[in-house]
């Protein structure tokens, strides 16, 4: 796909986002929208997937690890194909299989059940060290939010990824730099992550703008480094494409009313 | 009956012999395999052994990842740890019914000398309540073996509650998962118990025929799901009905035991077990005989309610 058209499904996805959450009343909007690029760039461009076979034994993993962002991640497997786009009605519903968060068992393309922060990294490393003993070629992303960078078990899959010397893995940060009760610096300083991530063994890859496709594709394109994880820290905004919902905390657990809802998909049209 | 041998060492040698037969076992271990015993299986099959360092949670988070690659992991530490991983093993393992095997060693008082802090009163009780997962305690080395096998076969998670302390090691027994097996028969009262505490309760009963007391005792190894046909058939047939183990009385097999036996009318009914209070340092037997779980202390117990 040209730029141009990942871009047009990017605006779909945020869409979806709105109208997922607002139909639901319930949901995580804000980080769904920084983490939109992200995913658009994996799913429709960068991993090796078939939705007709969603669970072939060689094809790359996705672990939303940011499990709340289920938004984003419903709005892309179902535009790539994985379900019909008619699913999104039911969204945090009753009987749907589009839970409040991932669930492995109930969505097609939906890699890991997660949800509980900390633990998707965990999961995809386990996944990429699995792969390495069956000698499967596939490549682990998991998707971290920054605020999640505060678990522990974080740190213990990191330290494990660098033993495994899993260059199978690839840790993305959607790194929006706000979580529920407000800034990460105001709740829980990060310090410097990416020196963090470099010290703990892994190739460190910054991503000025992770809402720019180009930059984000530039960065998953480059090739591996024997015997490293690497981590690509891409530098989002929260609530982006929505003015009134960037940049702001307030929007990480709440959905737009019906006037909000108008005035987002006025923003965000083809 | 040969020489004594814990359920921890077994779990080693089960899992060794299991690799053999099967690529797809492999084993976590955090900083305790040559505790759990797993250092057997690492000997063996150095490549399919996956040390995780002193992270527990990271290594059942991991080691649901390697499930859905196909893989059998056995994930293994302290009993007492598991509590530390608690919502991992909720949320990761057991919430998407992942193919993941738990086997934690060194549970309950006979831990002996590390003390409380070490002494698992609660797995059981923590491991029941999750939907989906298996909890099993086989009482010796035979059962421990045919348990490795069997958690292999399921499909989900499965716990194995194992010991530190040799026991007796009694002759090949039947094995089906979710099947309790009676060991002894007797009309006076009926014994589930479960782990070391079979070899406590059969020294028991040989304590209260020797006073005329013929009693039954049940080794119900599967915890979960237990075999609510079998204790309502001998609750029926004994009327007075004792749990015994080496656990809180809280959430272990007595409650289990209890919720299918309530509102039954003309029933004794006694957990005995940890009373709501935690370990402490002490040679095994010693700390056993200070919670009353001793093979005497348990006869007495049984003798003053007639």
């Amino acid at each position: 796909m040209t730029i141009q058209a990942l871009e047009a499904t990017c605006r779909q996805v945020r869409r979806d986002i709105i109208n997922m959450t607002a139909d639901a009343n319930s949901g995580h909007p804000g980080g769904s929208l920084s983490v939109t690029e992200i995913l658009v760039a994996l799913y429709f461009d960068k991993m090796n997937i078939d939705p007709k076979n969603p669970k072939a034994p060689g094809r790359d993993r996705l672990v939303m690890s940011k499990g709340h962002a289920t938004p984003a991640l419903y709005g892309v497997l179902g535009r790539r194909g994985y379900f019909a786009p008619e699913e999104f009605k039911g969204f945090r519903q009753l009987h749907s299989i589009l839970q409040g968060h991932p669930d492995m068992k109930k969505c097609s393309g939906v890699d890991a059940s997660t949800g509980s922060l900390g633990q998707g990294a965990s999961i995809a490393a386990g996944m990429a060290l699995g792969a390495k003993y069956e000698k499967n070629p596939c490549h682990v992303y998991a998707i971290l939010g920054d605020g999640e960078c505060q678990e522990g078990l974080i740190w213990e899959a990191a330290m494990a990824a660098a033993h495994y010397k899993l260059d199978n893995l690839t840790f993305i940060l959607d790194n929006n730099g706000l979580q529920i009760d407000g800034s990460n610096n105001e709740v829980m300083s990060l310090g410097d992550i990416p020196a963090k991530f470099a010290a703990f063994g892994f190739r460190v890859i910054e991503v000025a703008d992770g809402n720019d496709l180009g930059q984000v594709l530039g960065a998953l394109n480059q090739p591996a480094e024997a015997g490293k994880p690497t981590c690509i820290i891409c530098r989002t905004v929260k609530g982006k494409g929505v003015t009134f919902m960037e940049n702001q905390a307030g929007w990480h657990g709440k959905a737009p009313n019906n006037e909000q809802r108008e005035q987002a998909l006025k923003e965000l049209e083809a | 009956m040969s020489e004594k041998k814990a359920t921890r060492v077994a779990y080693g040698e089960a899992l060794a012999e299991l690799g053999l037969k099967n690529d797809k076992i492999v084993v976590l271990d955090a900083d305790l395999a040559s505790a759990t015993m797993t250092s057997i299986f690492k000997k063996a099959f150095p490549d399919r052994h996956f040390e995780c360092g002193i992270a527990e949670a990271n290594m059942v988070t991991m080691a649901t990842g390697m499930s859905t690659m196909g893989l059998i992991p056995f994930a293994s530490t302290f009993a007492v740890f598991g509590g530390r991983c608690f919502e991992q093993i909720r949320n990761s393992v057991c919430y998407p019914h992942n193919n993941v095997k738990f086997g934690f060693t060194h549970a309950g008082l006979t831990v002996g000398e590390d003390g409380g802090s070490h002494q698992a009163i609660e797995d059981v009780a923590l491991m029941r309540v999750l939907p989906g997962m298996t909890v099993i305690a086989p009482c010796d080395a035979n059962e421990t073996r045919k348990a490795v096998a069997a958690a292999a076969e399921i499909d989900g998670p499965v716990y194995l509650r194992l010991a530190r302390l040799p026991t007796a090691v009694y002759d090949d027994m039947p094995f089906t998962v979710g099947k309790g097996h009676v060991m002894r028969e007797g009309k006076a009262a009926v014994l589930f118990t479960y782990g070391i505490m079979v070899e406590v309760c059969l020294e028991a009963a040989d304590l209260l025929a020797a006073k005329g007391l013929e009693v039954t005792v049940v080794n119900m190894h599967t915890i979960k799901p237990l075999d609510e046909e079998l204790v309502r058939a001998l609750a029926a047939r004994c009327h007075s009905v004792y749990t015994v183990e080496e656990h809180s009385v809280i959430g272990g097999l007595g409650d289990a035991v209890a919720s299918v036996l309530v509102g039954q009318d003309g029933l004794r009914f006694c957990k005995i077990g940890v009373q709501d209070r935690f370990g402490q340092s002490g040679k095994p037997l010693d700390v056993l005989r200070e919670y009353g779980l001793c093979a005497d202390q348990i006869a007495d117990r049984i003798l003053a309610d007639r």
